[in-house]
């Protein structure tokens, strides 16, 4: 059977994270399961969670009076969803949407804050691996801003 | 050198400002050879020629071109019908390496009017899918209506034996795909690193990044291929117009492996 720790274990995002680290970090996980159209967390609210996204789709959307929900980016397998929770004052500041069924492992964000606070060596650790992501996340958002496909004028 | 009369079978508009010509010449063979990834000039009578990439199937036996009306020439391509005469010129070019990618894993990256010069060695990839490793699509578009050839991309989303993916930067309302760069599927693609070849086209910026990251997922530099684009004029090496660098694009390229021009991308100064 495969545990959680297992599940963690075998993610690009925990490669390489000590065993030791490892059970501290599976003891703030948790199996999720989203509905389609479900809103797993919405603008505003308080970001106490992130999730591996195991299967599914899920959508970042803000609300425009004017134009409605806009997506901004999709999330699937393997990726990371909400980073909120590191970051004072922990508020989601993106609704995120399910579009196909979603299957997850959430991470208590409280949880794994509290045990970041009392060793910083498992802090750093995470912190690497959320500024990878961020960088990631942030190349790809430029490129976005770029409008490389769009008629040059 | 002379451009050769070709007659407009068929136009089919693809998107708002993309369109397929279907060609077959004038007199002679109606077979037109050539290799997936080269080039044609195509030459609109009196007002001028471009450098347009073959979007056909190398087994077919029309000519098919796809481009985007968006200068003089391909304005007023854009305005021809059904019997219109048009000249061509060519093939040109290098070609994706559609050999060397046998018993491997294939990955193709189109974005944008990039899909067209890819779509041939696809197919010739896709008609002999038994020598190739897993075969994946991995397409970016500006927006939902921007994606072209979609009824292909239907049947070919039906196959098996081809994984398509496809992502545009700006979501419409009521678009359920995905949305982000195309940079973002190539995690998805789920190919063997150590075994694959990727093909590129797209803007250079976009083919650069995308470069970046299947080495970053651990692909030899040398199994990734790109197409380039300048402003081709003789199609042979000659006049200098497409110089980049120590190259000519219209005769070194338009598909160069990647260690070739990877400095000169990013050197402005060319």
């Amino acid at each position: 059977m495969e545990t959680l720790e297992r599940i963690l274990a075998q993610h690009q995002f925990f490669k390489e994270l000590s065993p030791e680290y490892l059970t501290l970090v599976t003891g703030c996980a948790s199996n999720v399961r989203f509905e389609q159209d479900q809103n797993i967390f919405r603008v505003g609210e308080e970001a106490n969670q992130f999730y591996l996204i195991r299967e599914g789709r899920i959508a970042l959307q803000l609300f425009s009076p004017d134009r409605g929900h806009i997506t901004v980016e999709t999330l699937s397998e393997g990726d990371i969803l909400g980073w909120s929770w590191l970051i004072p004052p922990y508020y989601y500041v993106f609704d995120a949407k399910v579009l196909d069924v979603t299957r997850a492992i959430a991470l208590d964000g409280k949880c794994l804050r509290r045990k970041c606070e009392e060793d910083h060596n498992l802090g750093y650790e995470l912190l690497k691996r959320f500024s990878s992501l961020l960088e990631h996340r942030l190349e790809t958002t430029r490129l976005q801003l770029l409008d490389l496909y769009g008629v040059r004028s | 050198m002379l451009p050769r009369p070709f007659v407009i079978k068929k136009v089919r508009r693809e998107t708002e400002d993309t369109f397929t010509v279907e060609l077959d010449p004038r007199e002679g063979r109606s077979r037109f050879d050539f290799l997936p990834g080269q080039f044609n000039m195509l030459y609109v009578y009196g007002v001028g020629e471009v450098p347009i990439s073959i979007s056909g199937d190398p087994a077919g036996s029309t000519l098919v071109h796809t481009t985007r009306a968006v200068g003089t020439v391909t304005k007023a391509m854009a305005k021809l019908r059904r019997g219109d005469v048009i000249g061509v010129r060519g093939p040109f070019g290098t070609s994706w390496p559609v050999a060397e990618a046998r018993n491997k894993d294939v990955v193709f990256v189109a974005g944008g009017i990039g899909l067209p010069p890819l779509r041939p060695a696809l197919y010739e990839i896709l008609s002999h899918r038994e020598s190739y490793g897993k075969v994946v699509l991995l397409y970016g578009t500006r927006t939902p209506s921007d994606i072209l050839f979609k009824d292909e991309l239907e049947q070919w989303r039906a196959r098996f034996d081809l994984e398509v993916f496809i992502t545009v930067d700006r979501a419409s309302s009521g678009w359920r795909g995905n949305v982000g760069v195309v940079t973002t599927l190539i995690q998805k693609a789920g190919f063997d690193s150590r075994n694959t070849l990727a093909m590129i086209v797209g803007p250079e910026v976009m083919m650069r990044f995308t470069a970046l990251e299947f080495m970053k997922r651990g692909v030899n530099d040398n199994s990734i291929y790109l197409s380039m684009e300048r402003n081709m004029k003789c199609g042979i090496g000659l006049c200098g117009h497409c110089q980049f660098g120590p190259v000519f694009i219209c005769k070194d390229g338009p598909v160069f492996r990647y260690p070739q021009i990877k400095d000169l991308m990013v050197k402005w100064e060319i």
